[in-house]
């Protein structure tokens, strides 16, 4: 049996490969990683935005940030028969370089089955890159508004402590009229995010 | 179902480098301290975006062209090859590798980098390509510097790569560098050395392959990459472009 290659930190020029018009490289400044939906999308137009900060509290503003979920009715685009074609389930975004915010513009995504049957609550997976992380970070946006699902979330219960389980639970709030969620990333700390070994 | 037929063994941590490895200084706060959750894996973890063909250009696995302005860039001309296969040595197609790296001078083309080191005008820096059905790739370049870093007060990295690959599954996404046989820097390099197992630091080290390389043109390096592998059965075959 062959062993995976070991993790290496993205380091602090990620965006050269991952992001290339952010590092200031015209190679395929046409395409644009962070857009998730086309015109005609179905479900619910929302935008997750946050920040993820480190140790000391500040803001990690050298991190590229990847969001995997899928349509609004719970099909994986390129897995899922009958899957949204204006979706693309996919996103990536570097954080703000001068003040670490990032922002996704994406549906809210559909309950997807546990392997043992029983439906998820509504989630998007988050990868985190970035300078002094040794192998990405993994974890999960849920959404607070989702209360009865997110209580029955298979996963959610396996994080054994119940008031670590609200470090995953994006805060919905309404500006001008479009639903943004709130999704900061503690990585040490009292609140310190959930992050997940798959 | 897809639930039923792949499963992949647990991700070895300690294959890994820690989160937190104070001689890399930054991991310090960058390093979650509570343990991590352990999940097995859902859909959300064994699907993965495609990407297809349609979105790869000629000229993406070409280092030596795609920043040209108007000259070849400066350096040691070099072949980057290899396959993709997974833990069960097969090789999986389809999977895209980008990489970025440094100029032959060490210096990145980056709003944040400002090392002395000049830029050069043709080189970027930035190419991807997918593996064929066989699992091989290919890349043109030119080997890049090492390069000083704000950590202890001497740190150099020595000549590296980076490479991000996202395979036919969420869990399979992995990040890594790829240095060269040889580099006395390796020994020194913090980052290279939070890679606890030297075996597995082994497996970054790029081999000169005298065979593939061009005579009075380019000498060739070969970096095979092993991405974790479903444990019983062949992944489904992808649908392209999507």
């Amino acid at each position: 049996m062959l062993r995976e290659l070991p993790s290496q930190t993205a380091g602090p020029y990620v965006h050269i490969g991952l992001l290339p018009v952010v590092a200031g490289i015209p190679f395929e400044p046409e395409r644009d990683w962070g857009a998730m939906v086309g015109p005609g999308v179905h479900g619910e137009r929302i935008r997750i935005e946050g920040t993820v900060f480190d140790g000391v509290g500040a803001p990690v503003k050298d991190a590229v940030l990847e969001l995997w979920q899928p349509d609004a009715a719970g099909r994986f685009p390129g897995h899922d028969p009958g899957a949204d074609p204006a979706f693309k389930g996919f996103g990536r975004v570097a954080a703000d370089l001068s003040t670490g915010l990032f922002a996704f513009e994406t549906v809210k995504p559909g309950r997807v089955p546990y392997p043992d049957g029983r439906l998820q609550a509504p989630h998007a997976t988050l990868l985190i890159f970035a300078r002094g992380i040794n192998i990405h970070l993994h974890t999960r946006i849920y959404f607070e508004d989702e209360a009865a699902a997110n209580a029955e979330d298979p996963v959610l219960a396996l994080i054994e402590q119940p008031e670590r389980r609200r470090t995953l639970s994006a805060r919905r709030e309404l500006r001008d009229g479009r639903v943004v969620y709130r999704f900061d990333v503690k990585i040490q700390g009292p609140e310190e995010t959930v992050f997940f070994d798959v | 179902m897809e639930n039923a037929t792949r499963a992949f063994r647990p991700r070895d941590r300690a294959w890994h480098p820690p989160a937190f490895f104070p001689d890399y200084k930054t991991s310090v706060y960058r390093a979650p301290r509570l343990p991590l959750v352990s999940l097995g894996a859902t859909r959300s973890e064994l699907t993965a975006p495609v990407f297809g063909h349609s979105m790869i250009r000629a000229t993406d696995n070409d280092l030596l062209v795609n920043g040209r302005v108007d000259g070849d860039p400066i350096g040691p001309r070099m072949i980057l090859f290899g396959r993709v296969l997974d833990e069960e040595g097969r090789p999986v197609p389809n999977v895209l590798i980008e990489l970025w790296q440094a100029n032959a001078a060490g210096r990145y083309r980056h709003v944040n980098d400002s090392y002395l080191a000049p830029l050069d005008p043709n080189f970027w820096g930035v190419g991807r390509t997918l593996s064929e059905p066989d699992g091989s790739y290919r890349f043109r370049t030119i080997r890049p510097g090492p390069y000083p870093w704000r950590n202890r007060v001497n740190d150099w990295r020595p000549a590296h790569i980076h490479i991000s690959l996202w395979g036919a599954a969420l869990c399979q996404r992995l990040i890594t560098q790829l240095y060269f046989e040889g580099d006395p820097l390796l020994a020194l390099c913090p980052i290279y050395n939070s890679i606890p197992d030297p075996a597995a630091r082994e497996r970054l080290v790029a081999r000169l392959d005298m065979g593939e390389s061009l005579p009075h043109d380019t000498l060739a390096w070969r970096f095979d990459i092993v991405l974790r592998g479903p444990r019983q059965t062949f992944f489904e075959n992808r649908p392209e472009g999507a």
